[in-house]
């Protein structure tokens, strides 16, 4: 999924509004956004999962040697707050307003991911990013 | 340090403004120089004090931002023999906090500021020579909530408020030791101090889920957009999250707050109408001051009519 098709994505979840039931997606939308963040920085997206959570893994991948990532750290939790909240038995049951403060959050994490991208010029977001395209020309060069 | 030890040591500190407060941060200044002033408590200005280094200098010179903010803390302990700096600002509070940090555990920094000072002219800062400290701290830990509870005049009853710390606040936690320091402390993952302090004044803290978020502030000229977007997501959650004021206590926050409120129903036609105000302008009205007598003249943007309305003026 291409970073643009997340924005787009969200705008429609957030204009609808989101509901209790979107919380997964929410979340995926939330790690498919680290993903493009580790893959420019020219790694591979983990699977592992910290404190029962892949987002909150692949936060930790993206903010290794860089410290200024951790601006996000906080946001990433507050999804998985907001997704526990809205998947995890309780009394009061999930409620639609939980849901949309899910969504802004997921939100925030992909405008502060896609606008760091943007001023770190690691890409464009339709296609490959800057580090990967740079090492598809060392090799093109190679040859 | 127990919370009776600092209300004792937090009377009277050395005030540190920093660079925004002269500036588009004035409001600030004003507002906290009034609620000291109104609660009894001393603030005695830095002489002749220098930018902290802010992100500029640190992003190309870091050992030159921690003797720029050591050269503060100097200021304060050797000259004034002041041994609490307060720094209202998150970027000013952030850097002091970090080269106290630095200069505790890193010898290069040591030996940088040493032959620097020595260059200026002045005495080497020392680390723990001072303690440094926010306006949140300040307020909370000499007057706390039971002493503001005790002095409110207007109400802040049926204010509905988002409390937005900003991302500096509390990051990196290293640098911060006291916080996350067991019951009573500040925590990092959801600071509350700003929401304690208003909640005590009378207003109704909103559960706002981006307290801590980035706003592009470091960006804001270089990248307007990103800040731009950035800022109208936190605006729109603060209003999705019912909140008609957001309180604030950074001046850059602050100000990138009012001006891409403006600048996003320019650029991108999403209005908001969340009022965007200083947690110290929100006290110090709280306590019977007048707005302009908290500079809320001063705030880019207007908020003299819902002050009104709330009975605050």
């Amino acid at each position: 999924m291409e970073l643009s098709e997340i924005g787009q994505r969200l705008d429609t979840l957030i204009a609808q509004p989101p509901a209790p039931e979107d919380a997964p997606e929410l979340l995926s939308l939330g790690e498919k956004t680290l993903e493009h963040w580790v893959i420019a920085k020219g790694r591979e997206p983990t699977d592992d999962l910290r404190e029962g959570f892949r987002l909150l893994a692949l936060h930790r991948q993206g903010a290794d040697k860089d410290p200024s990532f951790n601006a996000c750290r906080e946001t990433c939790r507050e999804l998985v707050y907001h997704y526990n909240l809205l998947t995890l038995p309780s009394e009061q049951g999930p409620s639609g307003q939980q849901a949309r403060m899910m969504a802004m959050v997921a939100n925030h994490l992909f405008l502060f991911i896609s606008g760091k991208m943007e001023t770190e010029q690691l890409g464009v977001f339709c296609c490959a990013s800057k580090p990967l395209r740079e090492t598809v020309d060392v090799k093109g060069n190679a040859h | 340090m127990k919370k009776s030890d600092k209300k004792e040591k937090y009377q009277e500190v050395a005030y540190y403004p920093g660079c925004a407060l002269e500036g588009s941060g004035h409001a600030y200044n004003r507002s906290t120089k009034a609620l000291g002033e109104k609660l009894g408590l001393k603030l005695k200005e830095v002489d002749n004090w220098n930018c902290c280094g802010a992100m500029e200098v640190k992003n190309i010179d870091p050992k030159l931002q921690t003797y720029l903010s050591s050269r503060v803390m100097s200021t304060a302990a050797n000259k004034m023999k002041m041994d609490v700096v307060m720094a209202p600002c998150n970027g000013c509070y952030h850097n002091l906090k970090k080269a106290e940090y630095d200069l505790e555990n890193d010898q290069d920094s040591r030996d940088v500021v040493d032959r620097l000072s020595k260059k200026a002219g002045h005495e080497t800062y020392q680390a723990g020579q001072v303690e440094t400290i926010h306006a949140l701290d300040w307020v909370k830990d000499t007057i706390g909530e039971e002493g503001l509870k005790e002095r409110v005049k207007n109400s802040l009853e049926g204010i509905k408020i988002a409390n937005y710390y900003g991302c500096m606040y509390t990051r990196p936690r290293h640098i911060f030791p006291e916080k996350d320091a067991g019951p009573g402390s500040e925590s990092t993952s959801k600071p509350h101090f700003m929401d304690d302090l208003l909640d005590a004044a009378g207003a109704e803290n909103v559960d706002f889920p981006l307290k801590t978020a980035c706003c592009g502030g470091a960006h804001t000229l270089s990248d307007s957009d990103t800040s731009t977007r950035l800022v109208s997501n936190i605006l729109q959650t603060a209003e999705a999250a019912g909140a008609e004021v957001i309180a604030t206590e950074c001046p850059t926050c602050h100000s990138g707050l009012e001006m891409h409120q403006i600048r996003a129903e320019k650029t991108l036609g999403i209005k908001t109408n969340v009022k965007i105000i200083y947690f110290t302008q929100l006290l110090g009205m709280a306590l019977g001051l007048k707005p302009k007598k908290v500079g809320l003249h001063e705030n880019v943007s207007d908020s003299f009519d819902f002050v009104k309305k709330k009975g605050l003026a």
